[in-house]
């Protein structure tokens, strides 16, 4: 039993943390908000040449054959920085959906796998029950639900149609396209499968990404005050004000052992994994809503501007919030379970 | 300032693996713990270690626990224990909990005093007092808050003065828990009559039983008297009782009370054995708990956050097992395991209904009134072992960074 990350993990979790903040800085998403389609092939360049974009993709297709568990530190700083560019998705999400296509598929799958690997394609994957695809715009391979069944369909092939999000980052569209028995690369039990994993990967990695983005609320709240002085002293000093942040602090401390248990179940493909990732995605989304709330409360008028940089991360915390699961969906699972007596619940159940 | 890409691995992750199984060793460590608590826990839950039949049936019940060498399992083995690591001591409290066996009456000593002793105590001393605290010889009890100092626990005025080869002890300490029936009290005093704050104050041990000591009993919300006011009157204890040296008290507190509010106090297993309790409570009684929507809410939320609670709790006993130390944000869990305790207590009392505010010796009440003693125990949480407000000040300050008022 050790329920603790390597020491390259935390090295790899350091590194990409000093390289997010000098490369993916408020100013430049701030100048990607100007650009046509608002992402930059350079920047996707960047962590295509950290290894980032070959992290999961397994070691016969070009990748390094990572888990989930390996990533998940990685998925918590780009919350953190608020990378615009859709690495944590196509990484946790795209990449084992393709893998766990079957023989059938081999030369569609390797050549995906081995394009992503090497960084000259990314992926967009539609959520079952979603409307809008994220990054369908610089996606190179759309994998996208048809009741039970996965499709696999070339940019080429579809029309989208943007629609502006709340946050100017995120970038989704409606997506038309037409299935056909060429496009199908799952279906019935195989497809049901692959979509249930889909989700509980997608629910993870945005669990990961929003307790990045609910840390990064904190700091530049208590920086915040700082710099704010009122009847002569900094805000921080206040008891009223330390407290709002005491009060997410603690949020976001008990947030971490839920997600990386459910990292590492995922990883293990461990049955009954649905439990672990709602709960993940329940309480980093929590942590990431209280940071948003007593962040702006903490900025004051300032935090209602879109001159602060507050609102970078304020949204996409609101926005991911609802994405893969809203809270309503991650509640009925846990409920479900706990409720019919499937569960084995009390002291010692908990591994 | 890019990364080389030589930063980044070029195979998969060396080193030790996240490993959420148990070993074999551990197992066999758990089957036995198993095995003995099914043997020995008493069938019938005691009384209440509050009053004076209880203390004492408690008191009998830490010397068989350390015959069995399971009174202080994370001790070296030459005390009695049996040298677990942080992981087998959480195996050990989840079985504990688990078999219902009785609440620890020397609390304070094995798990506060006792760790602070190994660090700070001098080789006489832990002969002297280690292995009479493992038997339950001595049960022991703390003082820390004055009528003036509380939250403000660095405004002590108790005064000990030296003379000679003796301090003499002068003033009031007050809810000091366990001290009606126990035996030793530990706490910290003032030997520096011209030192403010949290200077010149050293940590003194001494017998409850010292002439000149007055113990007036507080009766708690349940009516009983869990805690107590300590006056000191002239009261003579040898030098040698201090721990980790004069002027040093407030520094050997401050560790006492990080284990107070991290690992120690308050072991996982007890909050998911309630957590269990409740979602059964629920199950048994859905139709008209269900009336309220909220409360299936509750219950759900109450079993998570155990969860919550004990992964965060191997998460940070995995860190020390790797050389980690407990830092501000042990502050954190005593916010989390308080207000979950309360929340999960509110829930019960909120399926209950009407049943819910009967004693537990009251004739309708059948086993229900647990839940109201458990409630009311719950309102203590945020308020002992600092504040939660206390807590919250800490975490923003040496947490997170804040300026300091």
């Amino acid at each position: 039993m050790d329920f603790s990350f390597s020491s390259d993990q935390l090295l790899f979790q350091d590194n990409i943390r000093s390289f997010l903040l000098n490369e993916v800085t408020p100013e430049r998403l701030r100048e990607l908000w100007l650009v046509d389609g608002g992402r930059c092939d350079a920047l996707w360049a960047q962590l295509v040449e950290l290894g980032l974009s070959a992290m999961t993709v397994p070691e016969i297709h070009g990748g390094m054959g990572m888990d989930e568990l390996d990533f998940i530190l990685l998925a918590q700083e780009c919350g953190y920085a608020g990378l615009p560019e859709p690495l944590v998705e196509t990484m946790l999400v795209g990449v084992p959906l393709l893998v766990g296509l079957d023989e059938r598929h081999a030369a569609l799958k390797h050549h995906w796998l081995a394009r992503v690997a090497e960084g000259t394609a990314r992926l967009a994957i539609g959520e079952p029950g979603n409307p809008l695809v994220s990054d369908a715009h610089v996606a190179d391979l759309l994998l996208l639900p048809y009741g039970d069944e996965v499709h696999a369909v070339e940019r080429a092939a579809v029309g989208l149609t943007h629609n502006a999000s709340v946050d100017p980052s995120r970038q989704l569209f409606q997506v038309e396209w037409a299935p056909s028995a060429a496009t199908c690369v799952a279906e019935g039990e195989q497809g049901r499968r692959l979509w249930a994993a889909a989700c509980n990967r997608g629910a993870l990695a945005n669990a990961a990404q929003l307790l990045g983005l609910a840390k990064r609320m904190v700091d530049l709240a208590v920086d915040y005050t700082f710099e704010r002085k009122q009847f002569g002293k900094p805000v921080g000093s206040f008891q009223a004000v330390k407290h709002l942040m005491a009060n997410v602090a603690v949020q976001i401390e008990f947030a971490k052992g839920p997600l990386y248990r459910a990292a590492y179940a995922v990883a293990h493909g461990q049955p009954g994994q649905a439990v672990p990732v709602s709960h993940a995605k329940l309480a980093c989304a929590e942590a990431a809503a209280l940071a948003a709330k007593h962040a702006i409360q903490v900025h004051g008028a300032m935090g209602y501007t879109w001159e602060v940089d507050l609102h970078l991360f304020m949204k996409r915390a609101w926005a991911l919030d609802k994405v893969w699961g809203d809270r309503g969906l991650h509640k009925a699972r846990v409920r479900a379970a706990l409720f019919d007596g499937q569960l084995a619940i009390g002291a010692g159940t908990t591994f | 300032m890019p990364l080389s890409a030589s930063a980044m691995p070029n195979s998969p992750v060396e080193g030790m693996p996240m490993d959420l199984t148990y070993t074999a060793a551990q197992q066999a460590f758990r089957a036995e713990a198993r095995a003995w608590l099914e043997a020995n826990v008493p069938a019938r839950p005691l009384q209440s270690f509050d009053t004076e039949q209880g203390f004492a049936e408690h008191r009998a019940w830490e010397a068989r626990l350390n015959e069995g060498r399971w009174g202080m399992v994370t001790w070296p083995t030459a005390l009695g224990g049996r040298g677990c690591d942080l992981i087998e001591w959480l195996i050990f409290e989840e079985e504990y909990y688990r078999a219902g066996a009785p609440a620890r009456v020397n609390q304070n000593g094995i798990f506060l005093l006792g760790p602070t002793l190994m660090e700070y105590g001098s080789d006489a001393q832990k002969a002297r007092f280690l292995p009479r605290m493992a038997t339950g010889t001595d049960i022991w009890a703390q003082a820390w808050s004055e009528p003036g100092a509380g939250s403000d626990m660095a405004a002590i005025r108790s005064r000990a003065e030296r003379v000679g080869d003796h301090y003499v002890i002068n003033g009031q300490k007050t809810w000091s828990t366990r001290a009606v029936w126990a035996d030793w009290v530990f706490g910290i005093f003032r030997t520096d009559p011209n030192s403010q704050r949290h200077h010149g104050l050293t940590f003194i041990l001494l017998p409850l039983d010292s002439p000149g000591i007055t113990v007036r009993p507080i009766e708690q919300l349940n009516g009983l008297p869990g805690f107590a006011e300590i006056f000191f009157d002239d009261v003579k204890v040898p030098v040698e009782n201090a721990l980790g040296g004069e002027g040093m008290g407030w520094h050997v507190a401050m560790s006492t009370a990080g284990f107070e509010r991290g690992l120690m106090l308050r072991s996982p297993a007890r909050y998911q054995e309630t957590a269990r309790r409740l979602v059964q409570l629920y199950q048994h009684n859905r139709e008209s708990a269900d009336r309220d929507p909220a409360i299936g809410e509750a219950v759900m939320r109450a079993w998570l956050d155990a969860e919550a609670y004990t992964l965060a709790t191997y998460l940070c006993a995995s860190q020390l097992e790797k050389g980690g130390k407990i830092g501000p944000e042990s502050s954190t869990n005593k916010i989390f395991w308080s207000e979950l305790d309360q929340r999960l207590h509110e829930t019960a009392l909120s399926i209950l209904g009407l049943r819910g505010e009967l004693l537990p010796g009251a004739p309708a009440a059948g086993d229900v009134g647990q839940w109201l003693d458990g409630f009311l125990f719950a309102q203590a949480g945020p308020i002992y072992a600092g504040t939660n407000e206390i807590q919250r000040n800490i975490i923003a300050e040496r947490m997170l960074g804040m300026p300091r008022a």
